[in-house]
């Protein structure tokens, strides 16, 4: 709810400072909150925290080895993090990827979306003061977790993606498996929606906070889950389909409200249609390597300069490349979506109460990590 | 020395009811704090308490230990004596309702004739000490968290007492005992909407979730009691829980009829099986309640009381003022 | 006025219903394992830290010592030497370190060697006092192993 706020009083206003140890920030960021009441007048976000230079380490090391680093940003979308990478050098290089080490990217980057929207779910809910959501979404993503754990090796900081394909083959058991959680997560969701989605107390907090235009939007960058929920119909997976989402039957999800609810809806909406992304894939999964056997041992990138964007949990995620023709590259710049998202916080956030601070930073979804890199 | 001998019999019923009340809050909270947590446990499909004694049992005297052993800390910023003050001012008065309540047709410290007014009156000195806490802690979060409070709390007792005074309309009396004794049907058949409103009112009352928002964790870390921890802290929390017996013991008494249920043998001492049955079916919804629903935002909270409970609870009373006198 | 009871109705019904979810909750039987006491079986597919393979047949590991793995290590954690013995083609290992604090599993070393010496361990519950814990000397350990 927006309000309009007397600017001259200056003797009540005070600064509040939320942050960098804080419940609902989810990781060190500050949020500075000049208040006036319960209303705040100037929030602003502080970052830096957990800065680890991860661009800089790249300029250091052959590009290949800065796979592992991309999970690091945003520890959340690990896979897809990797798999936009692999991607860039791909395409520097010039590589083709066996049809169906893309099809395991895309299996694997949309279990793993599933699961940092199951996680955004619970935490969100227990940004609104709603413990028991986030035990039921973790006890789903668990089975994520565990049947990504069977091919990858790791739980949550993936380094599964290798240029020209990934390190490991499934096999039917994760075939079993994936397909099993699929029917378990269909049968859950309707739980959801009336433990949480249906409830009133849901709806009021998070109906008509925030208000996220189009314009805005493009003002600030803002991509993914929340441009979707202004009403913008743009994902890349459909924009500009990479890998092989040009062969798979989804929808993308859009609101037009542009609240904190329609972010919700949106991203809940995603879930299910990850899960029909990767039903398909399993259904049509070709036969073949999943590793590109004429990859260079040593990656020499050509001179020139590269760019990969691929559709994050979050929003678009860009990774931009020169490179001045030998292994290392000359610089990376990654574009990740929660920096941009974050940025709106000072023009939407204006006015609000702290409660519905708390409501529309829980709709940004933020790894703070993948902020400040 | 006569007078003294016509005294005695008085002096031991006031020794027992205070040794009683402290039995009731102490033991309450042990009860209450091991439930909540089971309880919390298996509505997320966790087990809760596990490791100390048989399935944690022995979990709430260990923590009593680490609570007590703590040092106590005080912002160097505060202000000292009321920092320490509020707790205590916290703590202090919940011995007072327990000593009019009929827990049994024999087990009741007093029965005073404003039984009713009594309890409400203490009960709400916890808003006070609420508010002293947030005050002396110099600390932001904690000063939100008082002033939520005192505005919540003094909304609230509005509907709460007006719901209750339909059935003091009833009644005709303030006394719990003559509440008790005027119910032939328990009056939640008669008075259902009042019956929730109460239940709402009570919720507000305690400050528990999702009305909580004086300790609010995930906007204001922990709301009043931010700077405390230690004794003091757990003070706040057993005067949480005592707050809470002391809101289902009433509720109890006006709409689930007391002590009424099927008849014991001695029932003038074992009603009190069937009351605290009742009561703690009230803290099982209470508990229950928490662990399902997010917080209300603080305007919203205002909104149900002044737009939806108040009126109704007003109507409510003018109807069975009505039917009453009819 | 009819928005009004509209809304109290309904919203009161979706209370009533998330209640109904949690109560059925409280009756389903726990999700969790007791952990220190219960343990799930781990996947062999886990990559803990890498570790050198004991092979059946020579009884004792199969690096070359050829250096590709110290190389190709992003994180700079392995650090190996080696040494001509009489009598032996090529060199021998004598020491072969791997800092794990530094390692992120990005599995480099295992696919870059020639003869397939490393592998990962399935050690989970790592846990240490002081760096100097995890300091680990795999030379040692695959000696030590059975
Ligand atoms: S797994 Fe990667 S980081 Fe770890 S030792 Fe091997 S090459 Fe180095
Ligand atoms: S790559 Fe393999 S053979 Fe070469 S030094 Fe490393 S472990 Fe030994």
């Amino acid at each position: 709810m927006n309000v309009d706020v007397i600017e001259d009083e200056r003797q009540h206003q005070f600064v509040l400072n939320m942050g960098p140890q804080h419940p609902s920030t989810h990781g060190v960021l500050r949020v500075l909150l000049k208040m006036e009441g319960e209303y705040v007048l100037d929030p602003q976000p502080v970052l830096g925290y957990v800065h680890r230079c991860h661009e800089k380490i790249g300029e250091y090391k052959p590009a290949r080895a800065f796979m592992p680093n991309t999970a690091r940003m945003d520890y959340l979308g690990a896979l897809i993090y990797n798999q936009g990478y692999a991607m860039l050098l791909e395409r520097a290089a010039g590589i083709e990827v066996p049809r169906r080490a893309e099809y395991i990217r895309v299996i694997t980057s949309e279990l793993n979306r599933i699961q940092s929207h199951l996680l955004w779910y619970g935490a969100y809910l227990l940004d609104l003061g709603a413990f028991t959501p986030i035990m039921y979404a973790f006890d789903d993503r668990e089975h994520i977790l565990d049947t990504l754990e069977d091919i990858c090796g790791s739980r949550l900081t993936y380094c599964y993606c290798r240029v020209g394909g990934v390190c490991k083959d499934i096999d039917d058991k994760f075939i079993e498996r994936t397909r099993a959680f699929i029917e378990r997560l269909r049968g859950r969701l309707p739980m959801y929606e009336k433990l949480v989605n249906g409830n009133i107390i849901v709806q009021k907090r998070m109906k008509s906070v925030g208000n996220y235009t189009p314009e805005l939007c493009a003002r600030y960058g803002v991509t993914g889950p929340l441009l979707r929920a202004a009403g913008v119909e743009y994902d890349l997976r459909k924009a500009e389909p990479y890998s092989v989402y040009s062969e798979f039957d989804f929808e993308v999800p859009t609101e037009q409200q542009g609240d904190a609810w329609a972010a919700f809806n949106v991203r809940y909406r995603e879930i299910e249609q990850s899960l029909r992304i990767v039903e398909q894939a399993l259904d049509k999964l070709p036969e073949g390597e999943v590793m590109e056997a004429k990859v260079p041992k040593k990656l020499r990138l050509p001179q020139g300069d590269y760019n990969c964007s691929v559709e994050a949990p979050r929003g678009e995620l860009s990774y931009y490349l020169v490179s001045d023709g030998s292994d290392i590259p000359y610089r990376i710049k990654v574009r990740t979506p929660s920096y941009s998202n974050l940025s709106v916080v000072p023009e939407v956030c204006k006015g609000m109460m702290i409660a519905d601070v708390v409501t529309s930073m829980g709709a940004l979804d933020l790894v703070i990590p993948e902020i400040d890199r | 020395m006569q007078t003294l001998n016509s005294y005695a019999p008085e002096i031991i019923r006031i020794v027992m009811a205070v040794v009683g009340g402290a039995v009731v809050v102490f033991g309450n909270a042990l009860v209450m704090g091991y439930m909540e947590r089971k309880l919390a446990g298996h509505f997320q499909r966790r087990t809760g308490p596990m490791e100390v004694g048989f399935h944690g049992l022995l979990q709430l005297v260990i923590d009593g230990i680490k609570l007590m052993s703590k040092q106590l800390v005080i912002p160097a910023k505060a202000d000292k004596p009321l920092f320490m003050l509020a707790p205590i001012i916290s703590f202090a008065p919940v011995f007072l309702p327990l000593l009019v309540i009929p827990f049994s047709d024999r087990i009741q410290g007093f029965d005073l004739d404003v039984g009713l007014l009594f309890v409400l009156a203490i009960a709400s000195i916890n808003v006070l000490a609420v508010l002293v806490a947030g005050w002396a802690s110099n600390n932001k979060y904690s000063m939100f968290g008082a002033f939520r409070a005192v505005a919540q709390n003094v909304a609230y007792e509005i509907p709460m007492l007006l719901s209750l005074l339909a059935i003091v309309f009833m009644t005709n009396t303030f006394s719990l005992r003559g509440i008790v004794e005027a119910q032939t049907v328990w009056f939640i058949v008669l008075q259902p909407v009042a019956f929730i409103i109460y239940l709402i009112c009570m919720v507000a009352e305690t400050n528990r979730a999702p009305f909580d928002l004086a300790e609010a964790e995930s906007e204001l870390t922990a709301g009043f009691h931010t700077e405390y921890s230690g004794m003091s802290f757990s003070l706040f929390m057993m005067a949480e829980y005592t707050n809470m017996f002391i809101v289902s013991c009433i509720a109890t008494v006006f709409f689930l009829g007391g002590t009424s249920g099927i008849p014991l043998p001695y029932f003038e001492y074992t009603g009190i099986i069937w009351f605290l049955l009742k009561v703690y079916l009230f803290m099982f919804f209470l508990v229950w309640i928490r662990w399902t629903y997010p917080r209300t935002r603080f305007d919203q909270l205002m909104n149900l009381c002044w737009k939806y409970l108040l009126p109704i609870s007003l109507v409510n009373l003018l109807i069975t003022v009505v039917v009453v006198k009819l | 006025m009819k928005a009004y009871f509209t809304e109290l109705f309904t919203g009161a019904w979706s209370l009533i219903v998330g209640l109904t979810v949690t109560l059925k909750a409280l009756f389903s039987p726990v999700v969790t394992v007791q952990y220190p006491r219960q343990k799930i079986d781990v996947t062999p597919n886990y990559r803990g830290h890498i570790d050198l393979i004991k092979d059946p047949e020579t009884g004792t590991h199969r690096c070359i010592t050829c250096g590709m793995c110290m190389r190709d290590c992003p994180s700079d954690c392995i650090y190996l030497e080696g040494e001509k013995q009489e009598g032996v083609k090529g060199k021998v290992l004598t020491l072969y370190t791997l800092d794990y604090t530094k390692c992120s599993h990005c599995g480099a070393c295992v696919e870059v060697c020639p003869t397939q010496a490393l592998d990962y361990c399935d050690d989970y519950e790592v846990a240490g006092f002081a760096r100097e814990d995890f300091h680990y000397d795999l030379l040692k350990r695959v000696e030590e192993r059975e």
